[in-house]
């Protein structure tokens, strides 16, 4: 009875699964004249910046004939580091840009593209580019596979709010 | 970097041609070198002139103007345009990869005299036989090879576009010429006619001169395997340019004048 609770109480929205990794992301609510939902694109890179894993991108991926894809140039990290090799929209990888809010996603350990990384250090990179407003780019180091439960965050300063990498072994 | 004898031809005929001088920068500018989408576009613009990148002196010639596709295969370019300051051409990026564009200037230069008389001819290597008399003394051949380029990649980097033509002064990219970050390091390798080229002095501007005082030029010289590197302290554009003086022509008792200028982005 009393590992259940505990089991309860270690888990966010849905029960606690054997490894996940969560990451919440706030688009800060900004006051411009001209407001455009910021491109966003979240990967894994290994310390000397290989390995790396693609975990999500978020642009407009419903304008007509696929013109969203002529400013993913402007996620300018992540198109160098990886995003130019892509074709997108791509299954699973890229979904509509975000409004303003808290939004999150969460991964299985023990499905891709978590279960194809081999243990070591890692640092999830999230970088943001908003059209005629600006671009930050955060890091989050980690060890794969996490040993105990931990939330990892740090806070950007204008494009991104809070960014909380939350780990369950 | 060697000076030219015959600087007085040069000058003055350089003014409505663009071949690279000592007096002036010839460049193209592409409005962007790293795009992403389906069939992007990019504007080039090409222009003579003293300050980078600034439109004040003269428009480039596009007249043999060539754009070459990832694959191999010359592309068209759309919208050509020459105004008072600067040229200007559209190209639709219909491949992935890494396109180049290249503006050759190849042309010839004559003193000579007649009747003590100094004459001066510019033209095509294959007119002189008729465009110099056969009174004329003291004739001096000039041969010029200019050479301006840019690279422009759409999606993922290509390098089929980067091999040397084997031609007069040319840079061959070891590091993907749109694959520069500020802060990061550079290598590049100048050939001529297909060898390495060594011992050559290369200049780097970065644009926007207006606004500083410095002109913060690198200048620095090849090894002997052609090769130089650069470490690029700040985001933006770049003009890179090297020329060679020798009796290397291919014109008989010509004098070889080959240049090479570049612009390249280095992205933050």
């Amino acid at each position: 009875m009393r590992l259940l609770i505990t089991a309860a109480m270690t888990s966010i929205a849905a029960p606690a699964l054997a490894g996940e990794a969560t990451v919440s992301i706030e688009i800060p609510r900004l006051s411009v004249a001209e407001y455009h939902r910021p491109y966003v694109a979240f990967w894994v890179e290994g310390d000397d910046g290989g390995r790396i894993t693609n975990l999500a991108v978020w642009y407009d991926v419903n304008h007509k004939d696929k013109e969203g894809t002529k400013w993913l140039k402007d996620v300018r990290q992540w198109w160098r580091r990886t995003g130019r090799e892509l074709t997108l929209p791509a299954d699973g990888l890229s979904s509509p840009t975000r409004a303003p809010g808290t939004h999150q996603i969460a991964f299985n350990a023990s499905s891709k593209p978590l279960s194809e990384m081999p243990p070591g250090k890692y640092q999830l990179v999230v970088e943001a580019a908003r059209e005629v407003g600006g671009r930050e780019l955060l890091r989050i180091p980690f060890a794969w596979p996490p040993k105990d439960a931990q939330t990892l965050d740090t806070k950007g300063e204008s494009e991104i709010g809070h960014l909380t990498l939350k780990l369950t072994p | 970097m060697k000076k030219v004898i015959s600087t007085a031809l040069l000058v003055t005929a350089l003014s409505a041609v663009s071949v690279a001088a000592q007096a002036h920068r010839v460049w193209l500018l592409p409005s962007a070198t790293v795009l992403s989408g389906t069939d992007p576009w990019v504007t080039v613009d090409g222009a003579v002139s003293n300050d980078l990148f600034y439109f004040e002196h003269f428009p480039l010639q596009l007249d043999n103007l060539a754009i070459v596709s990832p694959d191999g295969k010359p592309v068209t370019a759309q919208n050509l345009s020459k105004g008072r300051y600067r040229s200007t051409f559209d190209v639709k990026l219909e491949q992935p990869g890494t396109y180049k564009m290249t503006v050759l200037n190849n042309g010839v230069f004559a003193n000579y005299k007649i009747d003590g008389q100094n004459k001066r001819w510019r033209g095509k290597a294959d007119q002189i036989a008729t465009a110099i008399p056969a009174n004329a003394t003291d004739v001096k051949l000039s041969e010029s090879q200019g050479r301006v380029e840019v690279f422009v990649t759409a999606g993922k980097p290509t390098t089929e576009t980067l091999k040397p033509t084997g031609v007069g002064l040319e840079m061959i990219p070891v590091t993907h010429p749109n694959n520069l970050a500020s802060g990061e390091k550079a290598t590049f390798r100048m050939m001529l006619d297909g060898q390495p080229a060594s011992g050559l002095a290369v200049e780097i501007v970065p644009g926007g001169n207006r606004y500083r005082d410095k002109l913060n030029d690198m200048k620095v010289t090849t090894d002997e395997s052609g090769t130089f590197s650069v470490t690029w302290p700040n985001p933006g554009m770049y003009w890179m340019s090297a020329s060679v003086q020798d009796d290397k022509s291919k014109i008989k008792d010509a004098r070889r004048h080959a240049s090479y200028a570049t612009t390249i982005e280095v992205l933050p």
